[in-house]
């Protein structure tokens, strides 16, 4: 409690508000829980997901191999995901992300079997994606054609150039190796005699120091700006929590065989959205853009070229998707994309994009295809029919909108 | 039988903390054309929505009755049931469809369960004839101008066998022949026993064409005027309209330094694409370094509009003449960034609707408009983004609980600080307020005009728009009279009276550039 007082003495009053609030301890608990309902019921939702395939599964969902695969899975619509959550965020909506994922990721394929280096096939695959993007966010943001149509013609138009470009060969097996490691592939391993990945176990544990000192100097500038904080109790119970479960992840990656490439690329992706949204005046933007346009206009925004970015990223993704889908199957397929944009829309709603826009986080994006990937793996360990696997993702994504709209008029 | 076709007894209704209505009392006889004429915010359409059942019975206080019954509406349908209709400035027309189709939009000719078309343009083309309106009934309503969507409005009203026909400020739209024509068919149905209301701002018109006037100031009936007894002239009305006492005083000014002009407008004429009109004519204005302009009219005189076009063109305007000068130099803003970096700033006149990101926060609010002063290399520097809204709380004094709050959960007063200091951050050598004092609470109001003479004692100019006739006089060094798109008067602080700036704010179009 010390800090918390330490934050009280300052020159400012605090509102009345809060030392009301000290007075009760449980309250002091349940307060911050009530007001982020919506983020915690994703968590809990998660942990029941994993608790329910894992007793119905006898354990299988929870093994070592099942969460590797079911991490490597998850990447793809993890990294649409993120770009989609931008383009919700500015109240828009990208349709085309699914094909225009299927048909970059056979264009990936072609060029390998054309013998094209994989240093190369990369970055062309992914400027393809921008422009892919650029062309669609024109359309949108300079012409005025509603997100809708333009990303619903893109549909139409990326599925036609997929199976037109695989029309002659069916699907097209990837043999490069380094390509297939990039979704298949683990991080190597420092050499040691004890079982399991060391490596894996050593990141995972910097990751727990790095994460825990990052919120503690966060805290102490929110103090020393006299922002209300979450009391120390909270705090630390919160850190502790998640560094258990960082390490806990990192324990069952490194009991099979370690940290898989995927991984790495999804931290750099949410890395990178996570610093745009958060610390530069472009994320300012889109989010001003999202809570009110007409306001954002009128206190200079570029509107319009800020929706044009917002598309070539999503685009962008959708190319990285495809290239980690692409590498999963060690193929491209002609019905490569299916319902991805299902998958991503479904991802970022979960993950609490607010449905009128305005709201969102990429960090919670990823909990929520988590949560979409591990009903698809869990349901299929179980054996259950694809239809019936639609229909669950159906329900449980209106539930939670549902309940997101509902929250958010009490509050 | 009463003598009155209508009449509304003491009438009052409130809003959360205001009192928009306070024992209206208005009394209509048969077959007259009843004006209601009050500053904006007077509360006409407030009773006329009283009237029409938008605000149910029960929702306010007071009675009306109707040929003398008393009567209880609950909803439109309700009252269109007894015979009102009413026609707002924004037409309920549908674009797309055709006149006839409109006119029985809701309340179609059946045969059996089906529509019958024959018969519904047989009995258009009759309400046409009776609004004297000669177009195809099968065109489409978009494809008329504004003049003639007016006339299928009323066409529609009549259609539903209409006894009182209620217009909200119909002519504010029209061109002066559109506007005269719609006078003289209600002097033409009035020969037919209908009875209007008629809700303007233009005085000659009421002038020409009311047998009563009722004045609201206020919230309250002041007095009703009959042509009869000869009451009914320009002067009387606006003595009634305004003479209110002045409820605050503003704050002194310490010192007054007014340099040389720093904005100059010339000539500037706007069309407006979206309405299809020319919104600004010709307007010529000036300000002056560390002085306050006082932009005056009536609701629809085109200041925002006018604000708004100087400000980077917003809405999509077209200027198709005119030229700014910024210190002697000529111009030409794109978009509002434009502007902003060339030190201009626009407080809005809505703050919900266009000036804030409400669910932001506070910090977030004031920043926005400046981001690139906190950024440092590609990262917005947050001490230095906390210090700059600090700064902002305390010099304005914006009581929030904390930096972090979202600005919806803030008062009016608040908010308005607020999009003050995202303004000020911007370190505007020219700052427009558009209503900078509407829905607040007087103190508040008073910190805002203190806060404003702060600023131009430090070399800022100010343009200040605003519909109240007190704080244009208490505030401004000069002072602007639109209406209609027009300028149609400049006076002196010294030479401003209520009644000058409300007969110069009253001027059609016309008799403004006459």
């Amino acid at each position: 409690m010390s800090t918390q007082i330490q934050a009280d003495r300052g020159d400012r009053k605090p509102p009345v508000k809060a030392s009301k609030k000290r007075k009760s301890p449980g309250r002091e608990l349940w307060n911050p829980i009530r007001n982020n309902i919506r983020s915690y019921a994703m968590f809990i939702a998660l942990i029941g997901i994993f608790l329910f395939f894992g007793i119905r599964t006898n354990g299988l969902f929870l093994s070592p191999r099942n969460i590797s695969d079911l991490v490597n899975q998850t990447g793809y619509v993890a990294v649409l995901a993120m770009g989609m959550t931008l383009i919700l965020i500015i109240r828009h909506i990208d349709l085309s992300v699914g094909y225009v994922a299927g048909f970059l990721g056979a264009v990936a394929a072609i060029l390998l079997r054309d013998g094209w280096p994989v240093y190369s096939v990369i970055p062309v695959v992914l400027l393809l994606g921008m422009a892919i993007g650029l062309y669609q966010g024109f359309l949108v943001a300079k012409v005025g054609v509603p997100a809708f149509v333009t990303t619903l013609a893109g549909m139409f138009m990326f599925r036609g150039l997929l199976s037109l470009i695989t029309a002659g060969s069916g699907t097209i097996i990837v043999r490069n190796e380094a390509f297939k490691a990039v979704s298949n592939g683990f991080i190597p391993d420092i050499p040691n005699s004890s079982g399991i990945h060391l490596l894996t176990m050593i990141i995972g544990a910097l990751l727990a120091v790095l994460m825990v000192t990052s919120q503690f100097r966060s805290r102490k500038t929110a103090i020393s700006y006299q922002f209300e904080v979450s009391s120390s109790t909270l705090f630390i119970l919160k850190n502790l929590i998640l560094s258990i479960a960082i390490l806990g992840v990192a324990f069952v990656l490194a009991k099979y065989k370690g940290i898989p490439w995927t991984i790495l690329i999804v931290s750099v992706v949410l890395f990178l959205y996570y610093y745009l949204l958060n610390k530069t005046r472009l994320g300012r933007y889109i989010y001003g853009i999202g809570g009110n346009a007409e306001a954002a206009e009128l206190s200079g925004v570029n509107v319009q070229n800020v929706t044009l970015f917002c598309f070539a990223s999503v685009s962008l993704m959708a190319a990285l998707g495809g290239i980690l889908y692409t590498s999963r199957l060690a193929s491209a397929a002609p019905q490569a994309g299916l319902g991805f944009e299902m998958d991503a829309i479904a991802s970022s709603y979960i993950g609490g994009v607010s449905v009128s826009g305005g709201v969102g986080k990429v960090t919670n994006t990823i909990i929520g295809s988590l949560v979409i990937m591990s009903l698809t793996n869990g349901m299929n360990l179980m054996g259950i029919d694809i239809s019936y696997q639609y229909i669950v993702k159906g329900i449980i994504f209106i539930l939670a909108v549902a309940f997101d709209v509902k929250t958010k008029k009490q509050a | 039988m009463s003598d009155y076709l209508l009449e509304m007894e003491n009438i009052t209704k409130e809003f959360p903390g205001v009192k928009a209505l306070d024992q209206v009392n208005i009394q209509v006889k048969p077959g007259e054309i009843h004006c209601l004429v009050g500053e904006n915010g007077a509360g006409k359409s407030t009773l006329m929505k009283v009237l029409s059942g938008v605000y149910p019975y029960g929702t306010y206080d007071g009675t009306i009755f109707l040929d003398g019954r008393k009567r209880q509406f609950r909803s439109i349908a309700d009252s269109e049931a007894a015979g009102i209709a009413i026609i707002y400035q924004e037409l309920a027309l549908i674009p797309e469809l055709s006149v006839y189709e409109n006119i029985y939009f809701g309340h179609e000719i059946m045969k059996g369960r089906k529509v019958d078309w024959e018969q519904t343009i047989v009995q258009a083309v009759k309400m046409l004839k009776k609004v004297r309106l000669d177009v195809n009934p099968s065109a489409r309503v978009r494809d008329l101008s504004v003049g003639k969507q007016q006339l299928i409005e009323i066409a529609k009203a009549l259609s539903k066998n209409v006894r009182l026909l209620v217009l909200d400020e119909p002519t504010a739209a029209l061109n002066e022949d559109d506007s005269r024509n719609l006078l003289n068919l209600l002097r033409q149905l009035k020969k037919q026993g209908i009875t209007s209301i008629l809700i303007s701002h233009k005085l000659k018109e009421i002038q020409s064409v009311a047998d009563t006037v009722t004045i609201l100031r206020d919230g309250r009936t002041i007095c009703t005027l009959e042509a009869a007894a000869g009451q009914i002239s320009e002067q009387e009305m606006i003595r009634n309209m305004v003479g209110r006492e002045i409820k605050n005083i503003f704050p002194e000014r310490k010192r007054k330094s007014i340099g040389d002009v720093c904005l100059e407008v010339k000539n500037w004429t706007v069309f407006d694409p979206a309405s299809r009109r020319e919104i600004l004519h010709h307007v010529n204005f000036h300000v002056r370094k560390g002085e306050i302009v006082g932009l005056a009219g009536l609701m629809g005189a085109g200041r925002t509009e006018l604000a708004l076009s100087i400000f980077g063109n917003t809405p999509g305007y077209k200027r198709t003449s005119g030229v700014m000068l910024l210190n002697g130099k000529p111009v030409h803003f794109k978009h509002p960034r434009d502007a902003l970096k060339a030190g201009m700033a626009y407080v809005t006149e809505d703050r919900k609707r266009n000036g804030l990101i409400l669910i932001q926060d506070v910090k977030y609010n004031i920043t926005l408009s400046n981001l690139d002063k906190l950024i440092r290399g590609i990262t917005i520097n947050q001490s230095e983004e906390v210090r700059t809204a600090r700064d902002y709380q305390e010099s304005l004094r914006i009581k929030t609980p904390s930096l972090l709050q979202a600005t919806n959960h803030l008062s009016g007063g608040n908010q308005q600080k607020v999009s003050v200091a995202k303004c000020l951050f911007v370190e505007p050598d020219i700052l427009i307020l558009d209503e900078p004092t509407r829905g607040i609470d007087v103190g508040a109001k008073t910190e805002i005009h203190t806060i404003m003479n702060d600023l131009v004692e430090q070399g800022m100019s100010i343009i200040m728009i605003s519909s109240e006739l007190p704080e244009v006089l208490g505030m401004s060094d000069r002072i602007y009279i639109m209406a209609d798109g027009v300028i149609t008067g400049e006076l002196k602080a010294e030479e401003a009276t209520e009644q000058r700036v409300m007969a110069l704010s009253t001027m059609g179009e016309e008799e403004a550039i006459k």
